[in-house]
């Protein structure tokens, strides 16, 4: 067996050892048999470019996984083909990705570019898949990638995609519980789709990511409600139960007033409730309820009307009683049972015997259920009583749990019934199930009065029974029900009082004797006999019976001391010697009390008390008795301990919430994805079936609908002008406004787009006008320009004008700080100026499309002159500002982040450092001894009274790679002064600490330096088109291995930081790099519409390895932006992207 | 939700384990193998065993346990609900649900495993649609797949999940349109030693299976409706039509399904086909026992009762038999004490008949008492209800389909107390 031993060696920990191989696993082959080999042969089979080899080696892998072996070490073979074309070789990549991605974090890197690539398919099977793949790989460093998947994927136009982002959101959310805020957000946009296939995945990532927000139910849940029916029986399980949470917190009791009946009805209302639950007949039942409360005088209260909402829900959850599935039968059941009228509760018995008849698995969590609801509401499963009569062939549990059904459903008319039934379970040949129904009887007989002597008589025909474990059983039964009334029955205890001469089992003995000890003055003359036959044994016995003798004695010894003093004393000295400490001390404290010496206290006066007080009978329980707390139907209900992630069912409250939350427009109220009842609803769907057989599939009206309300509802406006550039995109936004005018509502958002463009068109023409003016009169013309707009649209929407406003003071900004910097005798880092001039014109052409559309419009005087003019003027401009750009361009980083604004950051503090305070910051000038290293500059200031000598460095504790320059030493700081000194550092790109000791004359301190991301680059400058180059040589040129190097990010601006300047501004700041020219490339695609946003581009390259960094940030409208970071580095990218996301929205 | 399934032969054996979230490790069984180790039979392993860190929730079926961890709340039953149905893949595929199979298409297994839950949520489970993802392997099918080098792998997400009606594929062409339906009742009953009728009522199931072309809607109805209590359905079925008229309509799926299940009016006397003589009695003072069988038909509506079996679990300390059978033959196994007496079709003129003795382990107590009996029967051509299909209408689709119906009558748990 060496080829088992060193297979054994090499899969590590994670499987058992020295388990037997299966050799007859077709997939598997023979592999096994020969040793380290197998694994080159695999990968000489993976790396061959015949689809046949790869998918035999990728089947004999993923068998090997199955089965539970390590396969890790093939991850680089396997990853490779990951962007196979063989659709099965890639979906047993994907699964081999899956189970391995966590474990080789790194490496699993490689393959991520393929799924970004896979999110962006026309295709949204591919898309789906892209993504599911993505999130199901458990890599923490693509948490962003994740979050932006998700939150594209949820605006999808293809539900199926978003039913995968719903999957992914809990996924991430696990991943990374800090996403939390981000993921809710999706999660309610998601919550308001209309689509059944979403509904139930959603609100799964809703249980397991917010079930506290509650409130995101209000607006959906008429909707679920109406779609519950039609959703997937997985998705109605989770439905149903969080709806159930979700009723207990904003309806009122339905049982409010018999619930406080019952208990002032006290035993009527108790027993007599199943007559309560059949009634079908209210109004007899109002009535009876009257006088209870006439005679009970309960305050009185507001008559109980039931929220229209939540008779919504009862009756749309009652047909699901009918699913096939038990799952979603039990948690229909739960509803039921939580949130009904007690009167209408009884529906659901009927549906929980029938699952009674599935396997015996559901039988026993069913059973566990009915055992709980049983107890509150006999009534309902008393008709089926029979159907809980137990069966040989039942396992052990199963009959327990009918036992316990049997026992709560007993009451006077059908316990004879019962009680025949117990007495066949009593001959069985299981004994634990014998011992449970004798249990079963004696909670039967404290139950029911009626009885009770009947059972009890049962009971004592069993204790001549062969079998000791019943006899002991009865025993222990008959005990607690002679307690209840032990004066009629002397007979019964001189019967046991007779078995302990032939009963070995110790807790029977023990009752023996104890209901000996307790009742001996029924049975004068045989207690001391049974006493002397125990000292006899004594030194044989258990420990519970030797206690229950020396109790019996003691009892003995008060009641009757002539007869048994002495015989209590031998008791007692056995015991003294007992090798349990327990018993010598119980020997030790009785002796105490009862034997009065000189020396005993004052206890001993009142042994008898206390030694012969009154017992309280014991109440025989249902186990399951106030299991209901907990949601039925539940782990935790059936474990009856709290559960992880369980959610408390919270009690109802006491005045109900408002009720109005739920309302919603009434268009969406309208179930309109509901199973159509009728026939002819349902053809009209089949009619639309070719949709969705479609190879584009996404033509289905479903989904445009519900892009088309998207757009309409204004989340998503816009992006459909924005992303005309692919040819997939627009093709579905065509589709889309295609559909749009079939329906009312969507018309109106096409009304709107066209509204928009509109408002473009006509914008250019003020500017125009003023363009030959000063800078001061571009704003004020413009600033006149806007009520005019206003009044020549006094036709159309109110939110149309604010979107024009908006998007038009954007507009205004960006004009206004290219004055600015016009000003500044352009000086500043060339940006808006080369961009301006083609712009124009772009917008001067589409001015004269529009003269063409809406010729309501009053044309500005001489058009046709100034375009020349302004052309030429641009062009020259231009020139201009590139060339000064480019001389600008050192010092661009220090023109826009002036010193005084770059943040310090406190090294040594005044206390620690006693007196002597250290602060340092990125400086970000070139360090120049060494260009790889990033410049600190140090500022020391001395504080104390005495002055500080010789203050430098040592015993620098770096990270493989890094490296220090020091800062020469001070030799003085006298008090009170300050000094600065420059030291370098080379972080190796990455944020880690640099470490080392700050020495003065006298001290040592420890400090460290970390470094923000943003400081670890310095600027370099670039033109727009090598920006762009640049990027896409970065996307495409390492190829699909390591093309991971883009991040985007979606962001909202801050309203103070929407203005160009402030974008750039605060970019800078977050990091260090110099701002991209943009414009530059338009002259010469003029066709392409100028982008009506600006793209701020910002390049830089790492201080170490050089390695581009590449930033754009695309504002869109209403402070929308999109954030996109490209970097080879991926750790640098994906820290960048957080950090300038910061800068902009804080 | 469901973190990991473990596939557990009888012996203890992990032979298949499949993960959604991140890996459990196989360790965490052992909690299992122990309580499978103290209960004496497969099926009173406990389904919920609760381990410091996860929650185990198991099913035993076909001789196999499918144990899946949990860490956190989630419905049991959504999870043994969920484990049947890979069980009832198994077997939907592969013709049975063994290890064998299991093991011989251990790659196809996972594949479908995979599809089956995405982070351990169900995304795909209706059979058509996994079908479509993923072929089941036919003998043709794997002969051309290794000529040619094709795959089992659907290129194409199945259309079905994408639609509102996720149950049925799109595109099926058949040449014969046939619809089947069977109406299959049981009889679940406890007799008592006299031959009175403790409890017993009738359990139904229509089973179909339908191979129309296009997308067939189809409404099925009965001559007597009322009859039927408690119904569950498939999710095909419109749930409002029945409340109002009784009628089942639905568009099926593609081939075999459990159309509904129902429940007779419980008060409806329920038939009791056969009757049992039997007489099993211990000796006190020797080691010895006799056993004497006699069934005989009952009401059987002039059909004959077919396939009767009588199945006894005999006492344990019982150490060998010996008996004979006027009709049919009888198995004993000595080693789980099962005596199982198979009749075959019930003679009215000359009744099956098993007598002999039983002899007990020397010392052994005379046992408390007598095992029950366990009859299987089948009766064709009826269903004991008295329940009647009356006609099925298709719409939708213009060719004709050819339709059949057929009834059988079982018994179901069918107990005789001695």
């Amino acid at each position: 067996m060496s080829a088992s031993s060193a297979f054994n060696d090499e899969k590590g920990g994670s499987s058992n050892v020295g388990e037997p191989e299966y050799g007859h696993d077709p997939a598997s082959g023979g592999i096994f048999s020969s040793d380290y080999k197998r694994h080159d042969d695999l990968k000489e089979m993976l790396d061959s470019n015949k689809d046949s080899l790869k998918l035999e080696a990728m089947k004999r892998i993923v068998a090997m996984i199955a089965r539970g072996k390590n396969a890790s070490d093939l991850f680089p073979a396997v990853v490779k083909n990951v962007a196979c074309k063989n659709i099965e070789v890639k979906k047993l990549v994907y699964v081999y990705l899956v189970r391995y991605a966590e474990e080789q974090q790194d490496l699993a890197l490689l393959s991520i570019s393929t799924f970004q690539r896979g999110l962006k398919d026309p295709n949204q099977l591919i898309r789906a898949s892209a993504l599911r793949v993505l999130s199901s790989i458990r890599v923490t460093i693509i948490v962003p990638i994740m979050m932006l998947a998700i939150k594209e994927a949820a605006s999808d136009m293809s539900p199926y995609v978003r039913k995968t982002a719903a999957h992914a959101i809990p996924k991430l959310y696990s991943l990374d519980p800090e996403q939390k805020d981000c993921l809710i957000e999706v999660i309610e946009k998601l919550l308001a789709d209309k689509t059944t296939l979403v509904a139930g995945s959603v609100v799964m990532a809703f249980e397991e990511v917010c079930p506290e927000r509650i409130d995101l139910i209000h607006k959906n849940y008429r909707k679920l409600c109406n779609l519950l029916i039609d959703v997937e029986e997985w998705g109605q399980v989770v439905i149903i139960n969080m709806l159930t949470r979700y009723a207990r917190t904003q309806f009122l009791n339905p049982n409010m007033n018999e619930s406080l009946l019952e208990e002032g009805g006290g035993e009527k209302a108790f027993y007599g409730s199943d007559n309560d639950d059949d009634t079908d007949d209210e109004e007899d039942k109002e009535e009876k309820e009257k006088k209870k409360t006439e005679a009970t005088a309960i305050v009185k209260r507001k008559p109980y009307v039931m929220d229209p909402d939540h008779r919504l829900l009862l009756r749309n959850t009652k047909p699901l009683l009918q699913s096939r599935n038990a799952a979603v039968v039990m948690a229909v059941a739960q509803l039921y049972f939580h949130l009904a009228p007690k009167a209408e509760v009884g529906v659901i018995a009927k549906a929980l015997v029938r699952l009674m008849r599935s396997h015996s698995e559901v039988q026993y969590v069913v059973l566990q259920n009915v055992a709980t609801m049983s107890i509150k509401r006999r009534g309902m499963f008393e008709p089926y009583l029979k159907s809980f009569y137990i069966r040989s062939t039942d396992p052990t549990q199963i009959k327990v749990l009918k036992l316990e059904v049997l026992t709560n459903l007993a009451n006077e008319t059908n316990i004879s019934t019962i009680l025949r039934e117990f007495q066949t379970y009593i001959k069985s040949n299981d004994k634990d199930f014998v011992a449970a129904t004798i249990q079963a009887i004696g909670r039967c007989a404290t139950n029911i009065g009626e009885v009770r002597d009947t059972c009890l008589n049962g009971l004592v025909q069993l204790l001549s029974n062969r079998d000791e474990l019943v006899v002991a059983e009865s025993v222990v039964v008959i005990k607690k029900l002679l307690q209840m009334q032990p004066e009629q029955h002397s007979d019964i205890i001189k019967h046991m009082a007779k078995l302990t001469d032939n009963i070995q089992v110790p807790m029977a003995r023990a009752s023996i004797l104890w209901l000996i000890g307790e009742y001996c003055e029924h049975v004068p003359k045989i207690a001391p006999d049974v006493l002397r036959k125990m000292a006899k044994t004594f030194t044989n016995e258990e420990d519970i019976v030797k206690l229950q003798i020396i109790n019996l004695a003691a009892k003995l010894y008060l009641t009757n001391s002539k007869q048994t003093k002495l015989l209590t004393q031998y008791v007692l000295n056995l015991a003294k010697y007992d090798q349990n400490y327990d018993i010598r001390d119980r020997a030790r404290f009785i002796r105490q009390l009862i034997v009065p010496t000189d020396k005993s206290g004052a206890l001993s006066k009142y042994a008898k008390k206390l030694f012969l007080a009154l017992k309280p009978a014991p109440v025989l329980e249902s186990p399951f008795k106030d299991r209901d707390h907990f949601q039925l139907g539940s782990l935790s209900h059936l474990l009856n301990a709290k559960a992880g992630g369980y959610q408390v069912l919270p009690d109802w409250p006491e005045a109900a919430p408002d009720p109005s939350v739920r309302n919603v427009e009434v268009k969406e109220s309208v179930p309109e994805w509901t199973k159509c009842s009728s026939r002819e609803k349902r053809k009209e769907k089949k009619a639309d079936k070719p949709f969705y057989s479609d190879s584009e599939g996404e033509s289905g009206p479903t989904e445009s609908a519900d892009s088309a309300s998207d757009t309409a509802s204004g989340s998503e406006s816009g992006s459909g002008s924005e992303e005309s550039g692919s040819g997939s995109e627009s093709e579905e936004s065509n589709e889309e406004s295609e559909s749009a005018s079939e329906e009312d509502e969507e018309e109106e958002g096409k009304k709107k787009k066209k509204n928009v463009e509109k408002i473009k068109a006509r914008k250019p023409v003020p500017e125009s006008e003023s363009e030959p003016s000063s800078g001061e009169d571009v704003k004020k013309s413009e600033k006149k320009s806007k009520p005019r707009i206003g009044s020549s649209e006094s036709e159309s929407e109110e939110d149309d004008d604010s979107e024009s406003e908006s998007s038009e003071s954007e507009e205004e900004e960006s004009e206004e700080e290219s004055e600015e910097e016009t000003k500044k005798k352009k000086k500043t880092t060339a940006s808006k100026p080369p961009s301006k001039p083609p712009k124009k014109e772009n917008k001067k052409e589409k001015k004269e499309m529009s003269l063409l559309d809406f010729d309501d419009f009053d044309p500005a005087p001489s058009p046709s002159q100034v375009t020349p003019l302004n052309n030429f003027l641009s062009s020259s401009l231009v020139t201009d500002l590139e060339g000064l750009s480019l001389t600008d361009n050192v010092l661009s980083p220090t023109t826009i982040v002036p010193s005084g604004n770059l943040k310090t950051y406190e090294l040594l503090h005044r206390i620690t450092g006693e007196g002597l305070s250290v602060e340092y910051c990125f400086s970000r000038q070139p360090f120049s001894p060494d260009p790889h290293m990033v410049a600190v500059k140090i500022q020391f200031t001395n504080s104390a009274t005495s002055e500080a000598k010789s203050l430098h460095m040592e015993d620098a504790k770096l990270q493989s790679g890094m490296r220090i320059k020091e800062f020469p030493e001070i030799e003085v700081l006298p008090a009170g002064e300050t000094v600065s000194v420059v030291m370098g550092i080379d972080f190796c790109d990455s944020t880690q600490a640099a470490n080392f000791q700050l020495c003065t004359h006298t001290r040592k301190f420890f400090v460290s330096i970390q470094p923000p991301v943003g400081e670890l680059m310095m600027p370099i400058f670039m033109t727009e088109n090598e920006f762009k180059k640049e990027q896409e040589m970065l996307l495409q040129s390492l190829g699909q291995l390591m093309g991971m190097n883009e991040i985007t990010e979606k962001l909202t601006l801050e309203e103070k930081c929407q203005g160009e300047h402030a974008v750039v501004q605060r970019v800078t700041t977050a990091a260090n790099l110099s701002r991209v020219p943009c414009g530059s490339d338009k002259e010469c695609s003029h066709p392409v519409p100028p982008p009506p946003f600006p793209i701020h581009r910002f390049a830089g390259k790492t201080v170490t390895s050089g390695s581009l960094v590449l930033v754009s940030v695309v504002t869109k409208e209403d402070g929308a932006a999109q954030l996109t970071v490209n970097c080879e580095k991926m750790v640098i990218g994906t820290m960048l992207v957080k950090d300038i996301l910061q800068a902009l929205t804080q | 939700m469901i973190n990991s399934l473990f596939l557990i032969n009888p012996s203890g054996e992990i032979f298949l384990e499949k993960h959604w979230k991140s890996v459990v490790s196989r360790s965490v069984c052992d909690y299992f193998l122990e309580a499978k180790e103290k209960a004496l039979e497969p099926e009173d392993v406990p389904p919920v065993i609760h381990t410091p860190h996860h929650y185990l929730i198991s099913i035993y079926r076909d001789k196999l346990f499918f144990l899946s961890v949990i860490q956190t709340e989630v419905p049991p039953l959504f999870v043994i609900e969920f484990l049947h149905r890979v069980a009832e893949m198994i077997q939907d595929y592969f013709g049975e649900c063994s290890e064998t199979v299991v093991k011989d298409h251990m790659v196809m297994v996972y594949e479908l495993l995979e599809e089956m839950l995405d982070n351990g949520f169900p995304l795909a489970t209706e059979s058509n649609v996994l079908k479509e993802m993923i072929r089941p392997p036919t003998i043709l099918r794997s002969v051309v797949n290794t000529l040619t080098g094709t795959s089992n792998v659907g290129d194409t997400l199945p259309t079905g999940q994408l639609s509102t009606i996720p149950w049925r594929r799109a595109g099926v062409r058949y040449t014969n349109n046939e619809a089947y339906f069977d109406v299959v009742e049981e009889i679940d009953a406890i007799l008592d030693q006299s031959g009175t009728t403790v409890f017993a009522e009738i359990q139904g199931v229509v089973e179909a299976c339908v191979k129309l072309s296009g997308m067939p809607d189809l409404t099925l109805s009965f001559m007597n409706p009322r009859l039927l209590d408690d119904v569950s359905f498939h999710p095909c079925v419109r749930y409002k039509l029945w409340e109002s008229e009784r009628v089942l309509s639905f568009i099926p799926p593609d081939g075999n399904f459990t159309l509904m299940t129902y429940h007779v009016n419980a008060q409806n006397l329920v038939a009791i086909p056969v009757y049992v003589k039997q007489s099993i009695s211990f000796f006190e003072c020797g080691s010895d026992g006799r056993l004497d069988v006699t069934v005989g038909p009952k009401q059987t509506m002039g059909k004959t009762v077919e396939g009767v079996m009588v199945t006894v679990h005999l006492p344990k300390t019982i150490l060998s038999i010996n008996l004979t059978a006027t009709q049919g033959s009888y198995t004993y196994d000595n080693g789980t004490k099962l005596l199982v007496w198979d009749i075959g079709k019930l003679n009215p003129q000359k009744l099956p008949n098993l007598r002999g003795s039983l002899s007990l382990q020397a010392g052994a107590p005379k046992p408390e008492e007598n095992p029950s009996l366990n009859i299987d029967l089948k009766i064709q051509q009826l269903a004991i209800s008295g329940l009647k299909v009356n006609r099925l209408d298709m719409f939708g689709e213009k060719y004709k389909p050819f339709k059949g119906v057929k009834y059988i009558t079982k018994a179901g748990k069918f107990q005789v107390r001695t």
